[in-house]
C-alpha cells in the first residue's frame, strides 16, 4: 500500500501546482478568446472530464481508476482496492472543493428495486471507507443505480462480475 | 376532450337496464404525444378450462366503423380466454332485430350480443347493442356509448366490458389502461401507456437514462416512476394529461421504489438520506417526509393494502429477502414468506385476499401468489426471469415482465396460472409494467 501511495501523492502534489486549486465546476468557465471571436461555451451543468486535472485522468495515476469489485451478494471492499479507496480519499482531503458521486451497480439477478438496494450497499461501502479515511460527508454522495446501466450485458458469470461494481465520479463527470 | 356516454334517451326498452349505467362515463384523450414506434401485440398461449360459447354478431351500421368495433369487442372477450366465440345464425342482426333463440341455440351459443353503429350528429356516433342469454331467452344487458371516430375501439371496450361483467360476474378491464417501460436500442427508454389490449400506445416520458417503477395513482390520472435522468433514482408523479411533472423525493442518496396509498394522498417511498434503504412515506406533492422502519438491513418494495391498514415490503433482516408486512404507520414486522431463500415484490391483490410476489425456484425467478389466510403459495410459471407483478383491477389477470430469447416482453397469467397472454414489441425490450385502476 505505502509503495503507491507516495507516487499517488507526488501526482497530486504535481497536479496541485499545475491546476488552479478552485477548479470546481462552478468557477470553470472557460476563457474568452480573442484571435477569431470564436467564443467557448460554458456548460453549467458541469465540466467535462478533459477539463478534470490530469492526475485524476492519467490512466498512469491510480486516481484515474474509478471502480471497486465486488463479489457475488458481498458489500465488503476487497483488500485488493485498498490503495485505489485509499488514493481517492486523499485527493479529497486535499481538494475539498471537489465532489464525488459514488454510483453502486449490481447485476442483473432479481428485483430491480431490489437490486437498487444492493447496489446502494456497495456504494455506501465505498463511502464509509472514503469518510473513515478523511473525505468529509459533504463531499460524498452515494447512489446506487442497481442493475439499470450495465457495463456488460452478456448472461454470464465473467458479465456479472463486472457489473457487481462501486464508480467514484468527480464533480463534472455526472 | 371527446364524451362517451351512456343516452339515457335511447331506447324505451332499454330503461330498465339504463339505471344500472346511469352514471357519466368520460372517455379522456389524454394529451401524450404519440409514440410512432413499438405498439404492444397480444399473443394467447392458454385458455380457461370452461370458455363461454358466445356469438357477437357482426354490428350494423356503416361497414368500416361497424366491423371495427365488432372485432374490438370479439377481440377483447377472446383474448380474456373465458369466451369461445359462435359463429353467428342469423343474418344481418342488430339490436333491435328480435332473436331467433332456437337458432342461436343450435349452433351452441349460452349468450349472444348484437348492436349497431350510427352517426348521431356532427362527427359523434352512438354504438348500441343487447347482450341475451339464449338459455333462459332473455334480455341481459342493454346499453348505448356515443363516441367519435377516434374514439371507436374506446366504446367497444366498453361493451366487451359490460358482456364481460354480465357473464362472468365481476368486472371487466378492457377499458383500461396499463404503463410499461420499452427501452429502445441503447440509451432510449420510453414510459408508454396504452390500453389493455396493447394499442394506442403513447409515450408519457422520453429519456436516456433508464426509468423504473411506474405505479398508477388511484384516480388513473397520475403515475409515479423512478427516473435517473439526474445520474440518480429520483422519485416522481407525473400527470399524464399535462405532462406536468413533479419531484416528490430527491434527497441526497437513493429515492425509489413509490407505492401510493389507497386513498392516493400519499407514497411509501424508500430513501437512503438516512443511510441503508429504509421506508418513508410523502405526500404525494414531495412534503411531510415520514420515516416508518428503522432497520439496519435492506427494507423496500413497499405496497399499501388495499385496506390501507398494513405495508408489506421486502426486506432482508432475516438473512436473505423475505416479504414482511407492518402496521402503515411503521411497528413490529411480521414475516410472510418463508419457503425459499428469495422472495421479493410482493402486490396485493385488489380485494386484499392474495398476494403475488416473485419467488426463486430451482434457480429461476418465478411469479407466485399466496392465498393469505392459509399461506398457501401456488408458482405460477415456469420461467427464469418474472418481475415486477402487477394485479388487474378486477384481480383476474396479474401482469409481469419475464424474457424470451434474451428480450423482455410482459405477459399477464391468470391467478390460477392457466391463462397466460405474452404481450410484445418488435422493436424493443419492455419491462416494468403497472395495470391501471378501473376507469371512473
Amino acid at each position: 500500500m505505502k509503495k503507491l501511495i507516495i507516487p499517488a501523492l507526488l501526482a497530486l502534489i504535481v497536479a496541485g501546482c499545475s491546476s488552479s486549486p478552485d477548479i470546481g465546476a462552478e468557477q470553470s468557465g472557460a476563457p474568452v478568446e480573442g484571435r477569431d471571436g470564436k467564443v467557448n461555451t460554458v456548460n453549467a451543468g458541469g465540466m467535462g472530464s478533459s477539463q478534470l486535472p490530469a492526475v485524476l485522468t492519467d490512466p498512469k495515476s491510480i486516481l484515474s481508476k474509478r471502480s471497486v469489485y465486488f463479489d457475488y451478494d458481498r458489500f465488503d471492499i476487497k483488500p485488493e482496492y485498498a490503495d485505489l479507496v485509499s488514493a481517492h480519499a486523499k485527493f479529497l482531503v486535499n481538494n475539498r472543493q471537489f465532489k464525488m458521486l459514488i454510483q453502486g451497480n449490481t447485476d442483473e439477478r432479481g428485483s430491480r428495486e431490489y437490486n437498487l438496494a444492493l447496489g446502494q450497499k456497495r456504494a455506501d461501502a465505498v463511502k464509509k471507507a472514503l469518510i473513515l479515511l478523511g473525505a468529509q460527508e459533504e463531499q460524498v454522495e452515494s447512489v446506487s443505480l442497481g442493475e439499470e446501466k450495465p457495463a456488460c450485458v452478456d448472461q454470464n458469470d465473467s458479465c456479472w462480475a463486472k457489473n457487481r461494481r462501486g464508480d467514484m465520479l468527480y464533480s463534472g463527470e455526472f | 376532450m371527446s364524451k362517451c356516454r351512456y343516452n339515457l334517451d335511447f331506447s324505451k326498452g332499454f330503461k330498465a337496464m339504463m339505471r344500472t349505467f346511469r352514471h357519466l362515463i368520460l372517455l379522456c384523450a389524454a394529451a401524450l404525444s404519440f409514440s410512432a414506434q413499438a405498439q404492444l401485440s397480444i399473443e394467447v398461449t392458454g385458455a380457461g378450462a370452461n370458455r363461454i360459447p358466445v356469438t357477437i354478431a357482426d354490428f350494423g351500421g356503416e361497414a368500416g366503423l361497424s366491423r371495427a368495433i365488432t372485432g374490438v369487442i370479439r377481440g377483447d372477450l377472446e383474448r380474456s380466454g373465458l369466451f369461445k366465440m359462435v359463429e353467428q345464425a342469423q343474418m344481418p342482426m342488430t339490436e333491435a332485430s328480435s332473436v331467433d333463440f332456437n337458432a342461436a341455440r343450435s349452433r351452441g351459443a349460452d349468450a349472444l350480443a348484437a348492436g349497431s353503429i350510427g352517426a348521431v350528429d356532427n362527427g359523434r356516433y352512438e354504438a348500441r347493442f343487447r347482450l341475451y342469454d339464449i338459455n333462459k331467452q332473455s334480455q341481459l344487458a342493454g346499453a348505448a356509448f356515443v363516441t367519435t371516430q377516434p374514439l371507436l375501439r374506446a366504446a367497444g371496450h366498453r361493451i366487451a366490458d359490460v358482456i364481460y361483467e354480465k357473464l362472468i360476474g365481476e368486472p371487466g378491464v378492457f377499458s383500461t389502461r396499463i404503463a410499461y417501460v420499452v427501452k429502445v436500442g441503447v440509451g432510449r427508454f420510453e414510459l408508454q401507456i396504452a390500453d389493455a389490449d396493447g394499442q394506442n400506445a403513447q409515450a408519457a416520458l422520453i429519456s436516456k437514462e433508464p426509468i423504473i417503477s411506474p405505479t398508477w395513482s388511484p384516480d388513473g390520472a397520475r403515475l409515479a416512476y423512478v427516473s435517473f435522468e439526474n445520474k440518480k433514482p429520483v422519485i416522481y408523479v407525473h400527470s399524464l394529461a399535462s405532462g406536468k411533472r413533479t419531484v416528490v423525493a430527491n434527497f441526497k442518496g437513493s429515492n425509489s421504489a413509490p407505492a401510493w396509498s389507497p386513498d392516493g394522498s400519499r407514497l411509501a417511498v424508500v430513501l437512503t438520506k438516512n443511510g441503508g434503504s429504509q421506508i418513508f412515506t410523502v405526500n404525494a406533492d414531495g412534503s411531510g417526509v415520514n420515516r416508518i422502519t428503522s432497520s439496519s438491513a435492506i427494507d423496500t418494495e413497499p405496497q399499501f393494502s388495499p385496506d390501507g391498514r398494513f405495508i408489506y415490503f421486502t426486506s432482508d433482516r432475516g438473512g436473505s429477502p423475505q416479504v414482511y408486512r407492518m402496521p402503515a404507520s411503521g411497528g413490529a414486522a411480521e414475516r410472510v414468506t418463508f419457503e425459499g431463500t428469495y422472495n421479493v415484490t410482493p402486490r396485493l391483490s385488489p380485494d386484499g385476499r392474495s398476494m403475488a410476489f416473485i419467488s426463486r425456484r430451482d434457480g429461476g425467478f418465478r411469479l407466485a401468489v399466496m392465498d393469505l389466510a392459509s399461506r398457501q403459495v401456488q408458482i405460477l410459471t415456469d420461467s427464469h426471469k418474472d418481475e415486477s407483478p402487477s394485479f388487474a383491477p378486477n384481480g383476474r389477470m396479474i401482469l409481469i415482465a419475464t424474457e424470451i430469447g434474451n428480450r423482455g416482453v410482459l405477459s399477464a397469467v391468470s391467478i390460477d396460472g392457466r391463462i397466460k397472454q405474452r404481450l410484445s414489441v418488435a422493436a424493443g425490450d419492455v419491462r416494468e409494467p403497472a395495470w391501471g385502476p378501473f376507469q371512473k
